[in-house]
């Protein structure tokens, strides 16, 4: 019972983290329909500015500085990039941001170094709140996790009861019609991919210290971000809130679950005698498969159902 | 007919040319490389079969590359331990092929429903997926080691071992014509120009009653097939393969030499593969920062040159055709605002380079080498030297850009005059 309480615990953190990085994602695709490789690249970056930042300053102003940064350089690659690229549609766009990812891993190696940096967890929120049944919670972890629900109340309000969310919906669909009314549309694209690039760089200053902030950090979410679109069904905020739930709770589950098929087959009583090559297949233990997860859940979702969890287009 | 028998004689003198490489360069670092062009360019040509005709972008093409190698490693493996029947190496392609096209028709049947960048989300999914496998099903895949062969199995027809590496050379090139000549008469079939069809206008395709997605599928099975060639080839070539020739990494390479060589025309991929490939084995052990200019280069052509390299080329057909002479008056312009935008370059790159050096290389010293030339790092001169070089080459440029596009604008004026008026 506190196993899977604390499996669904850290599941649900490592969700509310996919959450706050595909949020930005899904916003901006499902807005302008662009795809942004890089991303997850501006997660990196924002754990490098935070880490640089909390060196000198602190880490409370670096909560807000580092995002504000990231706002403004995604601002800017809209402003004189994207908005030049988007004359030769999506595809481009995305081509454009693949090269972006490049550009910034490199020079993050180059500003930075090819090893991880020592960016820690606050030493005023490192130490156990309360502890459950054995299992203590750092006091970080719970400031993280109310951060993202925050965040994710912030924005789906914002979206959806006021006026500025109505704008932004409505450029969505009927471009034309917004900006004959007097607003100025390439405007919002503008701020909304500042804003979709400021999530995934707070999400970098919350989660840089705890995974480990380093040149491949990028690489190594970037496509589970991708995942979580599709599942949750492209452009669909709900979708990405409920797929990242999933999919972060499905990983830590696995992780924590040791069992295999041929475990499976020995508790109810049977062996299996294969030929030894095939038996490390069946000895395979769920944590072992835990990275291949998300992905199968992505192929299980597009043979099933592929227009997503709320989606309402195919895929 | 006339333009069979052109294409065909054309064919026999690359053909030729390519042969006789080996017999100009004779290093054994020519030798591999001159190896690993014709292996890329069966990729690159594959690979385009997807973006440039089908309108596909793919992240995960590494997969049916990687996965054809590790195959036509256990199989060579087999063979040597004279656990599986003897097949002929010269023929190991075409088990690249099939297993190309086996995958390929499995991950493209749920892939395919959409193009555009729904179909590149899902393609860099599976392209994570089985890179996560690699170092899951280690039997097969052996982790991060990857697995090695001996090439040298078997009957030896005609005294032929693919020992020698010039051997394997002439078997990568015998397969490269092969392959890529299939490719260029696939893109003029009905099928072919039905992928055209599907990537400019998937309504309308539709309407005329062809099954978008079935069409998709067929060119990505396709495509896969014959990436799965060319992962034999590789495999062959270096007697080894990791996983990261199934990773994201290998995907993005081929992506970055198919774009910048030029998606829409079917000499751009070949143009880019050996372009990249020369450059990559040259300058990769001469600068850090090469996957940093190749990013600026690849994102420089997204914004300003969609067409590539091939497209900048094949933009001055029409002038070429009507006249002549307004081409040879491009040339000073161009050159021009070549030379100007050289020097900012080379400024740029000065930049960089001692970045790099400062915060990676250096330990205390100061002392870097760029363009042949000693600099000190920590010194104010040398930052001086490359900042003024970089002001110098946007100043010209400000002046030689507006000038050749004025020269171009007018050419291409004429030749529209010309055109319509007869």
């Amino acid at each position: 019972m506190d196993v899977i309480f604390f499996t669904l615990f850290n599941g649900l953190m490592y969700g509310m983290l996919l959450f706050m990085l595909s949020s930005g994602l899904t916003l901006i695709f499902g807005m302008m329909g662009v795809l942004n490789f890089a991303h997850a690249s501006f997660f990196m970056l924002g754990a490098y500015f935070a880490y640089q930042i909390s060196k000198y300053i602190g880490f409370i102003p670096a909560l807000f500085i580092a995002p504000l940064i990231i706002a403004f350089c995604g601002a800017m690659v809209e402003k004189y990039a994207l908005r030049r690229v988007h004359k030769f549609g999506h595809v481009a766009e995305l081509l454009f941001t693949f090269g972006l990812f490049y550009i910034i891993e490199e020079l993050v190696q180059m500003i930075w170094g090819k090893v991880p940096v020592g960016y820690h967890v606050p030493e005023f929120m490192d130490f156990t709140l309360f502890s459950m049944s054995g299992m203590g919670y750092q006091a970080y972890a719970i400031f993280t996790l109310l951060v993202s629900i925050a965040i994710f109340l912030a924005l789906f309000s914002v979206l959806t009861k006021t006026r500025v969310g109505l704008i932004i919906q409505a450029a969505l669909t009927h471009p034309e019609i917004v900006s004959s009314l007097g607003h100025n549309v390439p405007k919002v694209f503008m701020l909304v991919f500042g804003l979709g690039c400021a999530l995934a760089g707070l999400a970098g200053v919350l989660a840089g210290n705890t995974l480990g902030t380093e040149p491949s950090m990028a690489l190594s979410l970037g496509p589970i971000v991708f995942v979580v679109i599709v599942v949750g069904g492209l452009g669909s905020l709900k979708g990405a809130l409920v797929a990242s739930i999933l999919i972060g709770v499905l990983q830590t589950a696995a992780i924590s679950l040791d069992v295999s098929i041929n475990s499976f087959i020995e508790t109810i009583g049977l062996t299996v005698n294969i030929e030894s090559l095939w038996h490390i297949l069946i000895d395979l233990t769920i944590s072992q498969v835990a990275p291949i997860l998300p992905y199968l859940l992505l192929v299980v979702m597009l043979i099933i159902r592929p227009r997503g969890l709320f989606g309402n287009r195919d895929v | 007919m006339r333009n069979i028998f052109k294409s065909f004689t054309l064919w026999i003198i690359v053909a030729i040319i390519a042969a006789a490489l080996p017999l100009l360069f004779e290093s054994s670092f020519a030798l591999t490389l001159l190896c690993k062009m014709g292996v890329l360019i069966i990729f690159t040509v594959a690979y385009n079969m997807l973006l440039g005709q089908g309108g596909m972008l793919s992240f995960g093409h590494a997969i049916y590359f990687g996965l054809a190698g590790y195959a036509s490693i256990h199989i060579l493996n087999g063979i040597g331990e004279e656990t599986l029947p003897y097949f002929p190496t010269v023929l190991f392609p075409l088990i690249g092929a099939i297993v190309g096209l086996f995958f390929g028709s499995i991950i493209g049947y749920v892939s395919t429903r959409r193009a555009g960048t729904a179909f590149a989300m899902i393609s860099l999914g599976f392209c994570e997926m089985v890179t996560a496998m690699t170092l899951i099903f280690v039997i097969f895949f052996n982790g991060e080691d990857g697995i090695q062969t001996d090439r040298m199995v078997g009957p030896e027809p005609f005294g032929v071992t693919f020992g020698p590496q010039i051997e394997i050379y002439y078997l990568i090139l015998f397969w490269c014509l092969v392959t890529v000549a299939m490719m260029y008469i696939i893109t003029k079939t009905p099928f072919g120009r039905m992928c055209n069809a599907v990537r400019d206008n998937p309504e309308r395709a539709a309407f005329i009653g062809y099954s978008v997605r079935r069409v998709r599928w067929q060119a990505f099975a396709l495509s896969s097939m014959f990436a799965g060639a060319a992962g034999s080839l590789h495999a062959l070539n270096y007697e080894q393969i990791g996983f990261e020739a199934v990773g994201v990494a290998q995907s993005g390479a081929v992506l970055f030499m198919a774009f910048i060589g030029g998606a829409g025309h079917f000499l751009g991929p070949i143009i880019g593969a050996i372009g990249l490939t020369y450059l990559d084995s040259t300058l990769a052990d001469l600068t850090e920062a090469w996957l940093l200019y190749l990013g600026l280069i690849f994102s420089l052509i997204v914004m300003f040159a969609p067409g590539g390299i091939a497209g900048l080329i094949v933009m001055h057909g029409p002038i070429a055709k009507t006249n002549s002479k307004l081409l040879t008056g491009l040339i000073k312009p161009y050159l021009s605002a070549i030379g100007s935008i050289i020097i900012g370059i080379i400024g740029f790159i000065g930049i960089i380079e001692m970045l790099y050096f400062r915060s990676l290389i250096s330990k205390g010293e100061g002392e870097v080498i760029i363009f042949w030339t000693e600099f000190n790092a920590n010194g104010i001169i040398s930052w001086i030297i490359f900042i003024g070089l970089i002001l110098l080459g946007f100043v010209l440029s400000k002046k030689t850009f507006p000038k050749a596009k004025e020269v171009w604008d007018h050419a291409i004026s004429v030749v529209k005059a010309e055109i319509t008026h007869e």
